[in-house]
């Protein structure tokens, strides 16, 4: 036997050990320990307002700490911060490309970032001297789309690429701080967690891991998804996330029982999903879908809450305020909407 | 047609590409398809008459949504709509008198797609394929097949694109009639209204959405480029026979040798982490859950209301305002990380530390957080000055780190970075954890504010001058700090 195939023996066994492992923790599951916990009964949320002003798909959006403002960006080649509480448009950036796939925006309400398929992603200064916007880096270095990007503060950023690594960066001298590699797919989507000292990746390797932002190693690795994952976001404990993927269902993972705890699906749910989020106790799930709809999850009994149905197209992506007031979805449809 | 319709298309199972992200979703919707097509357990498939004719193999929009609501278990008509909709808007079904691919719960006519036309089969058609079936409508006498508008006007587009090559266009248009006029005549209503249907799917009615559009960060990985299918009529068009969006996807290369040693390396991390118990996974779960239902405006309608809701932002001015109301002081108390989270927790916290003459825990640990948000170049300055304040010889706020700890961070300095003082703030924060927070919860200060008892006036002045005179020191001592903590009183 070539040496090779000796080690691939060795990894192989060292998997089913660890299979055993997380085997052996499974005293119970999350659904029947949540059995005779009362359910939450109909979640039904309205459309309290609609943004319009975007001209084509918009594939990604971000609350801004105060709960009020948030960023968008569409195919239109524009980035547009509303004040989404009365509908109005704050700036409207015209981007150096169209193909925008992510933007973000900083906790401190000074920056915004976005990118796409030009490989970059552009920070952009919301309060300047002048009183207008303007790129103030342009952070290269990825060989594929920039998918996701979040501020971890005013000085340092981390964005996935489908060159399947992520990154950390320091804004002010351009340069990649720590490189984070190891899946083996386009990653997709990424969430830091509460403490900022970690962070977790999805990817079209239908695997998410978990990153120590400080030393660039790969913490933990889940699988469970049988196709691309679109979409992840942390509990808001810091202790679990949740992904969602093609193969139509969202999945809650522990990071100390170091496996998945429930799916989300349901046999009439025949589409892939695009962006999750949870309400402030976690104690819902709502996630965005390929057929134009938004999915309530009870996260603890892993039944259907509520429905919300009013794009006309999909939903690309949807964020909740931190203060949990209001969720917000936006769609291929070129409409954002306020719920709650 | 070039091809045969009903037994094309069942793609065989053993298929690499099942995985892709929509086949997924066909697979599901294709099982349903079938399930109603079922000869017993399916929805009945009828002729029926109308005037002079007869219209072949067609079910009402009703009897799918009957079918759906009781076969998928769906206790609402409207959610029967919506799949069902969207099952047309894919193609499966299709309404034949009509472009506009939704389901409707009435006695609309409805027809099932053949599997060859089925989204399943990797369908990319191509523009000089859509010229030839839309030629080829003209060239048929019958009012069925007139062109609709947008048809025509897409036609007279796909004229002028492609004037140079129009006559090859028309020829293979004319080819096309004649092999259709060979087909028997009930056959041929059938193929048409399918091959309409599938137009409808790729070149959608303006104002429709058009299903076939894929995600940019999807398009590019199509697995298997020779799969793509771009003609209905068999007409290969060579002027890209390279599709400029497709690129074969990287044949994932074996693992290389330093792949697998790496692989073994981190599985022998994962085989030493301690893995908790579900029950107690799912028990912490449930309690941060339960503790924080109250706090969650989905769940719990919020006092004040929602501003979304009520349309009066209240609720937001006393979030803003320096009045913490009860449940947010409530909430501190929840945990350490609560108190430091929220700016008026951390605030009212380091009063208190101030008054016992132990702020300069908290103060440490404020300044390291600042540390690590700060631009590398500031990094190496500010870490010195942290040193000097905190944990130098004779420090002016002097903080009590183990002996390790201390050797750990002065170590650490000899090359300063963001992350210099982490394990001095890891230790400090679990002193203020253990100590002075378990402390100032049972305060007076935090509980006043707990019990939202307000201090009449003339009690201020009962304070004793002991008291005024440590906060008075209390606050020169901190008045260099990070400013913005302290209210100025």
């Amino acid at each position: 036997m070539s040496e090779l195939e000796q080690l691939r023996q060795e990894a192989e066994q060292l998997r089913n050990q660890i299979r055993d492992a997380r085997k052996a923790c499974n005293d119970s599951s999350l659904s029947q320990i949540t059995a005779g916990l009362d359910s939450v009964g109909r979640i039904q949320m309205r459309t309290r307002r609609t943004l319009r002003g975007h001209l084509a798909k918009i594939y990604a959006m971000q609350w801004a700490t105060d709960s009020r403002l948030l960023v968008s960006a569409s195919q239109d080649g524009k980035l547009i911060i509303w004040d989404s509480y009365s509908t109005n448009k704050i700036h409207a950036i015209p981007l150096r490309s169209s193909w925008v796939m992510t933007c973000a925006y900083a906790p401190s309400g000074s920056y915004a970032a976005c990118g796409g398929l030009d490989n970059i992603c552009s920070i952009y200064s919301l309060k300047t001297r002048e009183g207008n916007v303007r790129v103030t880096r342009e952070l290269s270095g990825h060989t594929g789309y920039l998918s996701c990007c979040r501020f971890l503060d005013d000085s340092q950023i981390v964005t996935s690429s489908g060159d399947t690594t992520c990154a950390l960066w320091d804004i002010e001298t351009g340069q990649q701080t720590t490189t984070f590699t190891g899946h083996t797919g386009d990653v997709m989507s990424l969430s830091l967690s509460p403490d900022s000292r970690t962070f977790v990746s999805g990817a079209c390797d239908a695997s998410s891991k978990l990153w120590d932002i400080r030393d660039g190693m790969c913490r933990q690795s889940f699988t469970g998804h049988v196709s691309d994952i679109n979409a992840v976001i942390f509990f808001p404990n810091g202790n679990a996330f949740t992904t969602g993927s093609d193969d139509a269902t969202c999945r809650l993972f522990d990071l100390r029982a170091d496996q998945e705890l429930m799916m989300y699906s349901h046999d009439n749910i025949n589409c892939g999903i695009t962006s999750v989020a949870f309400s402030k106790s976690g104690r819902l799930l709502l996630a965005g879908y390929d057929d134009f709809n938004c999915n309530v999850w009870d996260t603890l009994k892993g039944e259907r809450a509520g429905v919300l149905a009013g794009h006309d197209n999909r939903v690309s992506c949807l964020g909740i305020s931190s203060d949990g007031m209001a969720l917000a979805t936006g769609s291929w449809d070129s409409f954002l909407r306020i719920w709650n | 047609m070039a091809q045969a319709s009903q037994d094309q298309g069942a793609v065989g199972i053993a298929d690499p590409d099942e995985d892709s992200p929509n086949m997924i979703a066909y697979r599901k919707i294709e099982d349903i398809i079938t399930r109603l097509q079922d000869e017993t357990e399916g929805v009945p498939v009828r002729t029926v008459k109308s005037f002079l004719s007869k219209i072949p193999s067609v079910v009402t929009g009703s009897d799918i949504v009957q079918w759906m609501m009781k076969n998928l278990n769906i206790d609402d008509p409207a959610e029967a709509i919506h799949i069902g909709s969207l099952i047309a808007a894919q193609g499966y079904i299709f309404p034949i008198s009509d472009h506009v691919l939704t389901l409707k719960d009435d006695g609309t006519l409805y027809r099932f797609q053949a599997p060859y036309f089925w989204p399943s089969n990797c369908w990319e058609p191509e523009n000089t394929d859509y010229a030839i079936y839309l030629c080829k409508r003209t060239m048929q006498n019958k009012t069925r097949l007139e062109l609709a508008d947008y048809e025509a006007e897409n036609l007279a587009r796909l004229q002028r694109a492609f004037a140079r090559k129009w006559e090859f266009i028309f020829m293979q248009a004319e080819a096309q009639v004649k092999i259709d006029r060979k087909k028997d005549k009930t056959e041929r209503k059938i193929l048409d209204s399918q091959e309409r249907a599938f137009w409808d799917v790729h070149r959608p009615v303006p104002g429709c959405v058009n299903t076939t559009e894929m995600d940019i960060r999807k398009c590019r990985r199509l697995k298997n480029p020779q799969r793509v299918k771009k003609s209905v009529y068999g007409v290969v068009d060579d002027t890209h026979t390279q599709s400029p969006v497709h690129t074969p996807s990287q044949q994932s290369s074996k693992d290389t040798r330093e792949d697998v040693e790496k692989e073994i390396l981190f599985l022998n991390t994962q085989l030493d982490r301690h893995c908790m118990k579900m029950s107690k996974v799912a028990e912490t779960l449930m309690i941060y859950t339960e503790q924080y239902l109250d706090y969650d405006p989905f769940v719990t309608v919020p006092d004040p209301a929602n501003p979304w809701i009520s349309d009066d932002v209240t609720f937001w001015e006393l979030e803003a305002s320096k009045d913490p109301s009860q449940p947010r002081v409530k909430k501190w108390g929840f945990s350490l990380d609560e108190a430091l989270k929220d700016p008026v927790g951390r605030e009212q916290f380091l009063k208190f530390l101030e008054s016992e003459f132990s702020s300069e825990n908290l103060l440490f640990w404020l300044a390291v957080q600042d540390l690590k948000c700060r631009p590398l170049q500031e990094v190496a300055a500010r870490a010195q000055e942290i040193w000097q304040e905190f944990l130098a010889e004779g420090a002016p706020s002097a903080i009590n780190l183990d002996s390790h700890s201390y050797e750990r961070t002065s170590q650490n300095l000899k090359d300063p970075g963001r992350y210099s003082f982490e394990d001095a703030q890891d230790h400090i924060y679990k002193l203020m954890k253990s100590d002075s927070y378990p402390r100032y919860l049972r305060s007076n200060a935090y509980q006043d504010l707990l019990l939202a008892r307000k201090k009449p006036e003339a009690e201020q002045g009962r304070r004793t001058s002991l008291e005024k005179f440590t906060r008075s020191v209390g606050k020169s001592l901190t008045s260099k700090r990070l400013t913005g903590l302290m209210q100025s009183s």
